[in-house]
């Protein structure tokens, strides 16, 4: 038989498969009639369309693979670091002189007829950047310490339930809270890692996920304080030296003679998420050349090695567990006084995961991938929200927005297949002996990952 | 015979029991002050088991592992301490540790005994230098003021990490591995791996180095470097070292003191020129082994 | 006394299919190691399959007989669930297997993610609630009161020890079952000793699926109403059911169902109802901490 024959017969496999997998949970949908009875719509058209499609797939992937790997050139050890492109070198460069001009970019879109400016700095700007903080502290407890946390959003969580209240309830300004929600996070951050930070790998992923759980159960149970399900509301926002930001008469735009615009506070906001993330990614790349940074990376190497060098393990993994969850906590003091709103239905299962999703796919340890994938995730599937035009192809009833999360569970399995140890594999040393030939001065942020 | 003037360890009736399993069965031994010690047995007669139980990885059943830093301490005084509920003594000279009390990671950076493991553990990923670095983790932790001062770039702390610098520099010279210093410690070839876990190990700055087989894997070539390197290191740092070891020729060749277990019991325990004649020893392995009777003594078989 | 027997029924019920998921968990992780996040979103798929394939049996093929239509409801979907446990792990996870140690885990997310997604973007995000069938109940009388065993209690109760004796039998007793433990012990032997490794870990996953299938047929039965949604808590209580009895071992995945499904039924019962699931979520970290190798485990001795 020849290739194709081969081709074909996979084909047909996947496709039957398919057929398999399709039946009944796309061929038979359950709708509920007005007699509030469950009755059954066939779609048998479309479970055909659907193996066929898949068949046709696989039919030219068999063909396609073989070509590919032929052209692709052995693989480098990824230990064996090459030195990096030089358009890897100025990523970050580039990527922060982007973030700092976005606000003006976003104006420019909408000036010239695009989605509105505040929608790009808030979807995008503001949306993407916070999950950028976030797989920034992860990375520390994820990436640096090897630790899997898949609880994440809890600290997240106490982070702006805490500086919710703490601005609403006992009337503290944002910049004090800002802290204190960072502090807080840091402290429930040693109070769950002390127990739970003996238990190994898998384990210690589940804990860290029964917890995270529990404290969601109980921002839903414990109303009073929390207000159960329907959260906090009205959650001052941030002011500058007591000014507002809004285009109300007395704040600062409109003192400067601005004309009366929202995007004002927005940029605002988007630049202090800026600057949050920036701290972060500073602290971070500083801890990793400290002792207790170096500490971190060696546990996640080789844990019993630490111990026989005289690293108490317990409290190196408590440092990164309570640092981790400190930039969790600002996270979410960012996150309530942007929104001036926080429900339970913000801190799911699936926020930790989305989190986790990002620093891994971004290769773990590097701060540039974390970057990457947090704007590949969820740039790309915010993107899908806009693509209204494929209703043109798929008919009306066709809402791209189901997909996103769809997708995004797809993507995180292909993309672990593809590269299971993330975008950015390649570890920067946190010291050399000698300097790295042809390499400029280190400026900040370096090209250090 | 300084294992028996100036003890730096000893292990008293030490047992380890999993279970049913006894693997070291009420085992007595000193390690000399300076010495090179062997501990040699069959496999499977518990020689890591004792490892792990003075380096802390292991709880032992019962038993007692005393370990003085400068001097010999009178055996009353080793009796005043198990008395008390405290692990160490503070602030006296000679200092005086009880290690079965103490947490694995506190028998390497406070009493000092460091160690290398049958299966190299380095940090694969990291630089050869950074391997070197982690080893300060606790002289660099002090300097950096517990990471604040670090994270502010305190010249104190630049001075501390500088000086750890040119220690992990010097021992990557003993062990030939300068060149390689910027290298992932995982790329290394296997001796090489070997070598720069001792440097490692040996930059923890300890009293008492234990070696869990640094010779396995090696050709005759390299074991004899391995030779050379650990005689070395014991004339420029005076550390006394204790070896689990399976070649008998580097074992014969290096060790002041051989210490000989079979199934958790000491079955010998004298310089290596006696117990290469041990009727006893010869038995153990014999019975277990022909090759490394044959070793043993040092030719073809008996 | 009455109230206390009742409760026990109720906790022995919903214990069961929670027990009955675990074994997925329990099997999964002993071969290859691995928590198979995805699993609770199988269990929840086939419910789903249960709900459709008895609505299609009762409404488009008009089979009268409810215990005819429930045996091929049960039959038909083992068989499509584990036609799903098998490309799952084969699309997913087999490309993963020896690959850095997270990358398996962060896969089945994924796969969890897109399961639940795809489940509601077929099925629509509406609960599925079907009237309430074999609801029967017998009434016996205790001392004073009395209480009450529905059909389906008895009916999931009398599956569940079925499947387990089969299952027992399958895992003791079959070549099958000696591979999979062989796999357990040592991958790499076993393969070296003619083992195909690569089957028994699908047929591994083609029984942890089967078995979900089951639990999601029962649960469909008991609750009578499922959501896309409903993967992850059971899910998530299944594994600590799982880990409770001591991950790696089925009777310890059996107990620790029924024993979750005990304590938070009577959680429910005598507390607070609204703290039901902090309490199975608190249990798991209690016993992770504190008995790590759970009830009927091996203990995990550190190798060095």
């Amino acid at each position: 038989m020849g290739k194709a024959g081969d081709a074909f017969k996979s084909a047909l496999l996947a496709a039957l498969v398919t057929l398999g997998l399709a039946f009944p949970i796309v061929a038979l949908r359950t709708d509920t009639n007005l007699s509030n009875q469950l009755v059954l719509t066939e779609r048998w058209g479309l479970t055909f369309i659907l193996a066929a499609v898949v068949g046709a797939g696989v039919f030219l992937l068999t063909l396609v693979r073989p070509v590919l790997a032929a052209r692709a050139t052995p693989k480098v050890s990824s230990r064996t670091a090459a030195p990096p492109h030089p358009f890897r070198r100025y990523l970050p460069r580039i990527g922060l002189a982007l973030l700092i001009a976005f606000p003006l970019i976003a104006s420019g879109i909408a000036a010239a007829g695009g989605p509105g400016a505040l929608k790009l700095l808030d979807n995008y700007g503001i949306q993407i950047l916070t999950y950028v903080l976030l797989g920034w502290g992860l990375n520390i407890v994820v990436g640096l310490a090897g630790l899997l946390d898949l609880g994440y959003v809890a600290f997240y969580a106490v982070g702006a339930y805490s500086s919710a209240l703490l601005t609403k309830t006992f009337g503290l300004s944002f910049w004090l809270a800002l802290p204190l929600a960072g502090i807080l996070a840091a402290f429930w951050g040693l109070l769950i890692g002390f127990p739970v930070l003996r238990l190994r790998g898998d384990y210690l992923a589940i804990v860290t996920l029964a917890f995270a759980e529990i404290v969601r159960l109980v921002l839903i149970n414990w109303v009073p304080v929390t207000g159960g399900y329907a959260g906090l509301s009205s959650i001052p926002k941030p002011t500058l030296f007591g000014y507002s930001l809004g285009s109300e008469p007395g704040g600062i735009p409109s003192l400067i003679g601005l004309p009366p615009s929202p995007v004002y506070r927005l940029a605002f906001m988007y630049y202090l998420l800026l600057a949050l993330a920036l701290f972060t990614y500073w602290v971070t790349q500083k801890l990793r050349s400290l002792p207790v940074g170096r500490a971190w990376e060696a546990m996640r190497e080789d844990e019993i090695a630490c111990r026989s060098l005289g690293i108490n393990t317990v409290t190196t993994k408590l440092s990164a567990f309570a640092t981790g969850a400190f930039f969790g906590g600002l996270a979410g003091a960012f996150f309530s006084a942007h929104q001036s709103f926080v429900s339970p239905k913000s801190f799911e299962f699936m926020e930790s995961a989305v989190i986790v999703a990002i620093v891994v796919l971004g290769g773990l340890g590097s701060a540039v991938g974390v970057a990457i994938a947090a704007v590949v995730m969820i740039g790309g599937t915010e993107l899908l929200r806009e693509l209204d035009a494929l209703k043109a192809v798929f008919g009306n009833d066709f809402d791209p927005a189901q997909y996103r999360m769809l997708l995004f569970g797809l993507a995180m399995v292909l993309l672990m297949i593809w590269r299971p140890k993330g975008l950015i594999s390649t570890r920067e040393p946190t010291v050399r002996l000698k300097p790295q030939p042809a390499r400029g001065a280190p400026s900040f942020p370096s090209a250090a990952e | 015979m300084r294992w028996l003037a100036q003890p730096l360890l000893t292990v008293d009736h030490l047992s380890m029991r999993f279970g049913g399993l006894v693997a070291v069965n009420d085992l007595s031994f000193t390690v000399g002050r300076g010495d090179i010690t062997a501990l040699i047995g069959p496999n499977g007669a518990g020689k890591t088991t004792v490892f792990n139980c003075i380096t802390g990885f292991y709880k032992p059943t019962s038993g007692r592992l005393a370990l003085a830093h400068g001097g010999t301490v009178a055996p009353k005084a080793v009796d005043a301490l198990t008395r008390s509920d405290q692990r160490r003594t503070h602030g006296a000279t000679p200092e005086l540790f009880l290690l079965e009390r103490m947490p694995d990671h506190a028998i390497a950076s406070e009493a000092r005994v460091a160690r290398t493991f049958q299966n190299i553990r380095l940090f694969a990923g990291m630089t050869v230098l950074e391997n070197l670095i982690v080893a300060q983790h606790k002289t660099l932790m002090k300097a950096s003021g517990f990471s604040l001062g670090g994270l502010l770039g305190l010249s104190k702390y630049r001075a501390a990490e500088r000086k750890a610098f040119e220690l992990a520099k010097a021992w990557l010279e003993v062990v030939g591995l300068i060149d390689r210093a910027d290298d992932p410690a995982g790329d290394l070839p296997y001796g090489a791996q070997r070598r720069l876990e001792i440097a490692r190990a040996m930059c923890t700055n300890p009293v008492l180095l234990c070696l869990d087989e640094p010779a396995a894997g090696l050709n005759n070539k390299e074991s004899a470097e391995l030779t050379r390197l650990l005689r070395g290191i014991r004339e420029q740092t005076g550390v006394s070292i204790l070896l689990i070891e399976h070649d008998m020729s580097v074992v014969m060749d290096i060790s002041d003191h051989v210490v000989v277990i079979e199934y958790g019991v000491k079955i010998a325990d004298d310089t290596a020129a006696s117990v290469k004649n041990d009727p006893k020893v010869i038995a153990a392995y014999l019975g277990v082994d022909d090759d490394e009777v044959a070793l043993s003594t040092g030719g073809g078989p008996p | 006394m009455d109230y206390f027997l009742q409760q026990l029924i109720n906790g022995l019920t919903l214990g069961s299919i929670y027990g009955l998921i675990a074994i997925g968990y329990t099997m999964v992780y002993g071969i290859i190691g691995m928590v198979n996040f995805a699993h609770g979103d199988v269990f929840m798929l086939a419910a789903f399959i249960a709900l459709i394939l008895f609505l299609a049996l009762t409404q488009l093929l008009g089979v009268g007989s409810l215990g005819l239509a429930l045996l091929i409801v049960l039959v038909l979907g083992m068989a499509l669930t584990s036609l799903w446990g098998w490309v799952i792990e084969r699309l997913a996870y087999r490309p993963l297997r020896g690959s850095f140690r997270l990358a398996p885990l962060i896969s089945a997310i994924g796969m969890s993610i897109f399961l639940s997604n795809f489940v509601q973007l077929v099925q629509g995000p509406r609960n599925k609630s079907l009237e309430p069938i074999l609801s029967n109940v017998l009434v016996i009388p205790v001392g004073s009161g009395s209480i009450t065993l529905a059909e389906k209690q008895l009916l999931i109760m009398v599956v569940t020890a079925v499947l387990l004796a089969v299952l027992w039998y399958v895992v003791r007793h079959t070549p099958l079952g000696r591979a999979q433990r062989a796999c357990e012990q040592d991958r790499k032997m076993a393969s070296l000793l003619g083992v195909d490794v690569d089957r028994t870990v699908s047929l591994t996953f083609i029984m942890g699926a089967a078995l979900a299938s089951v639990a999601g047929l029962l649960w469909m039965t008991y609750y009578g109403v499922v959501s896309f949604s409903d993967g992850f808590v059971p899910g998530v209580k299944a594994f600590t059911a799982a880990v409770l009895g001591g991950i790696g071992s089925l009777p310890g995945a059996v107990l620790g169902g029924l024993l979750i499904g005990l304590i938070e039924t009577f959680w429910s019962a005598y507390f607070t109802i609204d703290y039901k699931d902090v309490a199975a979520f608190s249990i798991l970290a209690i016993v992770l901490i504190f008995l790590p190798s759970g009830l009927l485990g091996r203990p995990d001795v550190e190798k060095v």
